[in-house]
């Protein structure tokens, strides 16, 4: 069922487009992640979905009904602040119990519900305190839970754990993903955190400059990157990048670069002119090295220690060094030459604009992949 | 003693005279009143700087002035009004210059300030026509009206500048929340601005019971006086004779509420001041 739509929205701020031609689906129980860089308009677009900004165009349906023109608490939209944003005055049981108020629920089962919200975050025994006496994570169960209290369909998140330390923002993950579970309820997330987006997300947005450059699942746009910004934008190290030109055009193409050479590749550049520019791109895993004979291959020009794994630089020539993956005990010096060896399945090419070609071969994902159960509601 | 030693000593020592000068220069008036206030009429001239045995005669010769204790009365309400009507119209406005974004803002808080500028006298004649068509004259209201006109531009502006530095994701959250702009102000907002309130309803307090000028030109008669008018028309038994006893005395009758007023919210003013000079 399809929980809520966005039709074409646009929003327009002094005359900057913000956002162009936004066209979502989002149904119900998903969890979605918006991600992108900074100032592609994430925040902007969750608060049009709030309420707290109006659309400039376009259209805004939850439960197919028009809520263009609905205020926030109509629209049973919660949302949880980057800052938190808590009533600095109000104790732990009035900031979660304050909208409830405001919507003049009767005294007893307002009561039930806070203690109910409470519990479920485990807020319990923190009730009668003021925000400033709890930690950052309490605070921001607190936060949650304010959203949470009026029950709504639609959970929103600005980058709600930005301002918690590692280990904590963690800890929250994990009992984010618990609570969606649990609830049930459509959730948005936004976040910069690629590691929130490919945990907790059952559907990526990924957004660039106001627009939308793919919606899929956390896999499909790992493994299969629709355009090159999606490609280089997930995935730490991020993909590498060579440029290269197409030599023979066709629905599998022979394709030129200078670390590579002359492969074929299966993709379909039928609609390509001989000699276009094209970028590969291959992750950093999908890379293995060799030892070189002689003056031949590339020369190690960096070598990052992570602990669990090695980051192996290579200088190609280019601006940028390509990055290797490669196991600790590798034993990769600088000045070390080594050959490229690459699986070719995992090759991406895209043409000058950045889209990617297609696949030739019928694209399809390893199972195993399910959406998150959306358990029936315990609040 | 070494020079470093001796150079420090005089330092401390210059800045504890330092200090002194300024209390004396500060405290030494009102030191003053109260030793005169304290001295029965005969002994007014013989010059000492102690309260050897007081003598209260003066009090109670002020005290027992129906026109001085109507006198109190009248201040206390005007002065109360004027804090009251001044922080409810200040607050509002503060809402909608410091947090609603609209075309003119700018110049609107320009002008409030521009406005605050004018010097008393300027004005008095104008407010004085005002006054007399809107027949408010030699009523508390006139005084209320024009406290409250003289005191809004700084009870607007310094509530706008605090206002400004709540965060805005606070009121958002309100709106979330389910609160209208009514309820987001007064039950979100208000409880964070009390320090800014108590600062500047204080000092609305002060300057309106402190006020003179307009409260001579607009008030006629003994009922309707306010303090420090009452007090520069007490006179004595002829023309000639100033009768200072009783008028330090009754300056110091009303100079102590505002003395108690200012220690009961000392903790107050100051997290105020301070709240407001930390953030941004
Ligand atoms: N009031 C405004 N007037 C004009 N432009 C604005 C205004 N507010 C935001 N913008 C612009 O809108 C764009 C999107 O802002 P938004 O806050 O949605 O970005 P974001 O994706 O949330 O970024 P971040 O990840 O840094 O939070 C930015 O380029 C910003 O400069
Ligand atoms: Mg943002």
């Amino acid at each position: 069922m399809i929980k809520l739509k966005l039709d074409n929205v646009n929003k327009q701020l002094g005359g900057a487009r913000i956002l162009r031609d936004v066209s979502l689906e989002i149904s119900a129980g998903e969890f979605v992640v918006f991600v992108g860089p900074s100032g592609c308009g994430k925040s902007t677009l969750l608060r049009l979905i709030a309420g707290l900004d109006s659309i400039c165009g376009g259209d805004l349906l939850i439960d197919g009904r028009r809520v263009n023109d609905l205020e926030p608490r109509e629209r049973g939209v919660g949302m949880v602040f980057q800052s938190y944003a808590l009533y600095p005055h109000m104790s732990v049981y009035d900031n979660i119990g304050f909208g409830l108020k405001l919507a003049k629920t009767e005294k007893t089962s307002l009561r039930e519900r806070v203690l109910k919200t409470a519990q479920i975050l485990q807020l319990d025994k923190l009730l009668q305190r003021k925000p400033r006496e709890l930690s950052g994570g309490q605070r921001q169960r607190v936060a949650m839970g304010r959203a949470m209290a009026r029950e709504p369909d639609i959970l929103l998140f600005d980058e709600p754990l930005s301002n918690l330390d590692a280990s904590l923002r963690v800890q929250m993950r994990n009992e984010i993903a618990r609570l969606h579970g649990r609830l049930g309820s459509t959730m948005i997330y936004v976040t910069h955190d690629q590691v929130e987006a490919m945990t907790l997300a059952d559907k990526i947005v990924v957004l660039n400059g106001g627009r939308i450059e793919q919606v899929g699942s956390p896999r499909e746009l790992y493994e299969r990157p629709a355009s090159r910004f999606v490609a280089g934008f997930l995935g730490s190290p991020r993909m590498n990048f060579l440029a290269a030109f197409l030599h023979a055009p066709g629905e599998t193409s022979q394709v030129e670069s200078l670390v590579l050479g002359r492969t074929t590749l299966p993709v379909d550049s039928s609609d390509l002119a001989a000699n276009t520019q094209l970028s590969l791109g291959i992750r950093p895993e999908h890379l293995s090295l060799k030892a070189a004979q002689g003056t031949t291959g590339l020369v190690v020009s960096g070598v990052e220690y992570l602990g669990s794994e090695t980051y192996v630089h290579l200088d190609t020539g280019q601006d940028e060094p390509m990055v290797c993956r490669c196991e600790v005990n590798a034993g990769w010096r600088i000045g070390d030459r080594v050959e490229l060896q690459l699986d070719i399945d995992n090759l991406h090419v895209f043409d000058a604009h950045g889209t990617a070609l297609k696949r030739r071969a019928i694209e399809s994902l390893p199972a195993g992949v399910a959406p998150h159960p959306a358990s029936a509601g315990v609040l | 003693m070494s020079p470093r030693l001796l150079k420090k000593t005089l330092l401390r020592l210059g800045f504890w005279c330092l200090i002194g000068i300024l209390l004396v220069y500060a405290v030494f008036p009102f030191y003053y009143a109260i030793v005169t206030s304290l001295k029965p009429s005969s002994a007014l001239f013989q010059v000492s700087y102690w309260i050897d045995n007081p003598d209260f005669s003066n009090y109670a010769a002020v005290l027992n002035q129906a026109s001085f204790l109507r006198a109190i009365g009248n201040s206390l309400v005007v002065a109360l009004c004027v804090v009251t009507l001044a922080l409810f119209l200040s607050l509002t406005a503060a809402y909608a210059l410091g947090r609603v974004k609209f075309r003119g803002r700018g110049p609107v808080l320009m002008m409030v300030l521009g406005v605050s500028m004018f010097p008393q006298v300027a004005v008095l004649s104008g407010l004085f026509e005002v006054i007399r068509a809107l027949g408010l004259y030699n009523t508390s209201w006139a005084l209320i009206l024009s406290y409250t006109i003289f005191t809004l531009p700084f009870t607007v502006w310094v509530l706008t500048t605090f206002m400004g530095q709540l965060p805005h994701e606070l009121e958002e959250a309100a709106i979330m929340d389910g609160a209208s702009p009514w309820v987001t102000l007064t039950r979100v907002l208000l409880p964070l601005l009390w320090p800014a309130l108590v600062t500047t309803g204080l000092l609305a307090f002060i300057a309106a019971w402190n006020e003179f000028l307009f409260a001579l030109t607009f008030t006629l008669t003994d009922s309707q006086r306010t303090v420090p008018v009452a007090i520069a028309l007490i006179s004595g038994g002829s023309p000639h004779e100033l009768p200072w006893g009783l008028l330090m005395a009754a300056s110091v009758l009303v100079t102590v509420p505002l003395v108690i007023l200012v220690l009961i919210f000392q903790r107050r003013i100051v997290s105020g001041l301070t709240a407001g000079a930390l953030k941004g």
